[in-house]
C-alpha cells in the first residue's frame, strides 16, 4: 500500500509543473523583442521544435524507430498550402485541415508498424514517406512538382494578425501553437494512458500480460504524433508561404530524429531545446561553409553516439533539479 | 521485351553484389547499417580515379576496388563500428546516417559534385542479338560476373570452415567464443568482404547507375529493400529479392514512367505486410 502511495506520489512529482518551465516559455516570448531581427530564425525553431516533439512522442514514449516521419510533416504542409492557394487562407482552418489529413493517415499506417522487428518499422515508415515523395513529385498539376506550390495566400491570424515581413506575427503564432500542443502533449504522456505506454516501450509482453493493449496505444500515439508532425508541417507553410518538395525528403525525416537525439529522447523538451541547438548550429555552419555544412551535423551525429546521447538531457535535469531544489529551500 | 527482361536482370545482379555484404551484417548480424553506399561510393569513386588519372585498364581496376573497399571497410569495423554491435537500433541508425552525411559531404568537398565517368574497354562495348532481343556487351559481363560472385559466396557461407564459423558466430555469439571461434575476427573479415564486394558493385555499376557523392543516399533504400525483403535466412534470398527488384524498377521505368520509383516502394511495402520477416526467410522468425 505505502508502495503504490510513493509511486503515486513520484508520478504526481513528475507531472509537477515546475517553475524553471516558466520560466523557459517566459524567455521563450521575450528573446524576440530582444533580437527582433531573428524573428524568422526563430520560428523556424519553434516549428522545428513542434516537429521533433511530435517524434518524439512515438519515439521516446512508443519506442518506434521511423525513418519517415516528414511524411506526416510534408503532408500537412501540401494541405495547409494547397488550400492557402485555392482561397481557404485562414490559418487556423488550415492547421485543424493538416492535422485531420495527417492523422488520417498516420492512423492507416500505424497498423503496417505492429508486426516485425525495428528494422521492418524503419523500412516501412522511410517507404510510406518515400512513396508520399514520389506522389508529390509526379502530380506536379497538383503540387507544383519540383518548382514548389506557389501563390498562396495566408490570411491573418484569428482575422486580427497578418504576417509581416520580418516574421514577428510568424513567430508568436508558431510559439502560441507549440506551447499549447506542448501542453496536450504533456497532459498526455503524464495521464494513464502515457503511463501504460511507457509499459508498452519497456516489455510489449510483459505489458501485454498486465492486460495493456499494446496495438491500441500504438495506433493511438502514432496517429497523435502524425497529426502534431502535420500541424508543424503546415505552420512552416504558412509562415514561409511555400511548400516545396523538400518537406518529404528524406533529410527532413534525419534531421528530425537528430534534433530530438541532440535534446534528448523521452523528456518533452528534448524536441525543443534539440530544435534550438540544431537551428542555431545549422544557421551558424551554413555561414561559415554554405554548401558543406552537412559534414559537421553528421560529424556531431557521430560524436553524440559515440559519447552517449544521454548526456545532455541528464546534465540539463541535474542543473534545473539543482536551481529549483535550492529555490524550493529559499 | 526480352531486352528489358535482360536489363533487369543484370541491374538486379548488380544490386545483389551491392547489397549482399549488407545482407550478412544486417540481416545476419541484425546490425543496422545505413552507411553501406559510402563503400560502393569508395570502389567507384577509387576505379574512376584510376582509369582516368593513371589510365589503368577497366578490368584490373575491378579487384583494386574490392580492395580498397575492403581495407576502408576494415578499418572502420576496427575502429568504430564494432563499438556499435551491441548499441540499441536507434543508435545504430543514427550513427550510421552521421556516417554517410560526413561521407557524402567531403566527397562533394574534394572531388566537386559532377558525375564521375569510366572508360569501358573496347571489347565490353557494343551489342549482341539474342533471340532476337538487342543486349549490351557489358551487360552480358556483369550477369556472368555477378553470377559467379554469387555462386562463389554461397560456396563460401555453405561449405566452407569460414562459413560455418560465420553462421555459429551469428547465431549465437557466446557460445561460439566457448567453441573457440574468434567472433571478432570473423566479423571483421565478413564486414571486410561485404564491404569490399560493395567497392565492386560500386566500380561495376558506375556506368549503369551513375557515380556522384549522393550516391549512398540514393541507393540506400535499394540496399535495405533486397535486405528486408530478402530476409534473414541468408544470401539466397538476397539473391532472389535482387533479382525481382531489378526487373521491377526496370519494368516500371519503361512500361510506366509516369509513376517512377513509386512501384519499388509500394512492392516493398506490401511484402513487408504480408511478410515481416522477409520473403524468402524461415517461416519462423528469430
Amino acid at each position: 500500500m505505502s508502495m503504490t502511495a510513493s509511486t503515486h506520489d513520484m508520478m504526481l512529482e513528475q507531472a509537477r509543473w515546475r517553475w524553471s518551465e516558466s520560466l523557459f516559455w517566459i524567455l521563450s516570448v521575450l528573446v524576440l523583442f530582444v533580437f527582433p531581427s531573428k524573428a524568422l530564425l526563430f520560428s523556424q525553431i519553434a516549428i522545428m521544435g513542434l516537429f521533433a516533439l511530435s517524434l518524439d512522442l512515438i519515439l521516446g514514449y512508443g519506442g518506434i524507430v521511423s525513418l519517415g516521419h516528414a511524411a506526416f510533416f510534408g503532408v500537412g504542409a501540401y494541405a495547409a498550402g494547397l488550400m492557402a492557394k485555392h482561397g481557404l487562407g485562414d490559418p487556423l482552418l488550415g492547421l485543424a485541415v493538416a492535422a485531420c489529413v495527417a492523422a488520417c493517415i498516420g492512423w492507416l499506417t500505424s497498423f503496417l508498424l505492429l508486426r516485425g522487428s525495428d528494422l521492418t518499422r524503419l523500412m516501412v515508415t522511410l517507404g510510406i514517406a518515400l512513396m508520399l515523395f514520389e506522389l508529390a513529385n509526379r502530380m506536379a498539376s497538383i503540387t507544383g512538382g519540383a518548382d514548389g506550390l506557389q501563390g498562396m495566400m495566408v490570411g491573418p491570424v484569428l482575422g486580427l494578425f497578418s504576417f509581416d515581413l520580418f516574421g514577428k506575427t510568424a513567430y508568436l503564432y508558431s510559439l502560441a501553437v507549440l506551447f499549447v500542443l506542448f501542453l496536450l502533449s504533456r497532459k498526455i504522456v503524464h495521464s494513464t494512458f502515457g503511463l501504460s505506454l511507457r509499459a508498452v516501450k519497456g516489455n510489449i509482453l510483459r505489458a501485454g500480460a498486465i492486460g495493456i493493449s499494446a496495438s491500441s496505444r500504438l495506433v493511438a500515439i502514432y496517429t497523435l504524433s502524425a497529426a502534431i508532425a502535420g500541424i508543424a508541417g503546415a505552420l512552416s507553410a504558412q509562415t514561409t508561404q511555400l511548400v516545396s518538395l523538400d518537406v518529404l525528403d528524406f533529410h527532413r525525416s534525419a534531421d528530425v530524429m537528430l534534433v530530438l537525439v541532440i535534446g534528448g529522447v523521452g523528456w518533452l523538451y528534448g524536441g525543443i531545446i534539440g530544435a534550438i541547438m540544431f537551428t542555431l548550429m545549422q544557421d551558424w555552419l551554413a555561414g561559415i561553409t554554405p554548401q558543406y555544412w552537412e559534414f559537421w551535423i553528421g560529424l556531431v551525429l557521430v560524436c553524440l553516439v559515440l559519447v552517449g546521447h544521454d548526456r545532455i538531457k541528464t546534465g540539463f535535469q541535474s542543473i534545473t533539479a539543482r536551481v529549483s531544489g535550492k529555490g524550493g529551500a529559499a | 521485351m526480352l531486352t528489358i527482361l535482360f536489363d533487369g536482370i543484370a541491374y538486379g545482379m548488380l544490386l545483389f553484389v551491392l547489397a549482399c555484404g549488407l545482407s550478412v551484417t544486417m540481416g545476419l548480424m541484425n546490425f543496422i547499417n545505413l552507411s553501406h553506399g559510402v563503400f560502393s561510393m569508395a570502389g567507384g569513386y577509387i576505379t574512376a580515379f584510376l582509369i582516368n588519372r593513371w589510365g589503368l585498364p577497366f578490368l584490373l581496376c575491378l579487384p583494386l576496388a574490392f580492395i580498397f573497399s575492403a581495407a576502408l571497410g576494415m578499418l572502420l569495423e576496427r575502429t568504430l563500428y564494432r563499438r556499435l554491435y551491441a548499441r540499441s537500433h536507434l543508435d545504430q541508425v543514427l550513427f550510421t546516417i552521421g556516417i554517410v552525411f560526413m561521407a557524402v559531404a567531403a566527397v562533394d568537398y574534394v572531388i566537386g559534385s559532377q558525375q564521375q565517368t569510366v572508360k569501358l574497354p573496347d571489347m565490353l562495348k557494343g551489342r549482341i542479338d539474342i533471340f532476337g532481343g538487342s543486349i549490351g556487351l557489358y551487360r552480358v559481363f556483369i550477369i556472368v560476373l555477378c553470377g559467379c560472385l554469387a555462386a562463389t559466396i554461397q560456396m563460401l557461407l555453405v561449405k566452407t570452415r569460414f562459413g560455418s564459423q560465420l553462421r555459429a558466430a551469428v547465431d549465437d555469439p557466446r557460445v561460439a567464443r566457448g567453441m573457440g571461434i574468434n567472433v571478432n575476427t570473423v566479423f571483421a573479415i565478413t564486414f571486410a568482404v561485404g564491404s569490399g564486394l560493395a567497392g565492386l558493385g560500386g566500380a561495376l555499376g558506375t556506368d549503369i547507375l551513375g557515380m556522384d557523392p549522393t550516391f549512398p543516399i540514393k541507393f540506400m533504400i535499394y540496399f535495405l529493400i533486397v535486405v528486408t525483403v530478402g530476409g534473414t535466412s541468408g544470401i539466397m534470398g538476397a539473391f532472389f529479392a535482387s533479382l525481382i527488384l531489378g526487373i521491377a524498377d526496370v519494368g516500371g521505368k519503361y512500361y510506366v514512367p509516369q509513376i517512377g520509383a513509386f512501384i519499388i516502394y509500394a512492392l516493398m511495402v506490401v511484402v513487408l505486410i504480408i511478410r515481416p520477416q522477409g520473403l524468402f526467410s524461415r517461416s519462423r522468425g528469430k
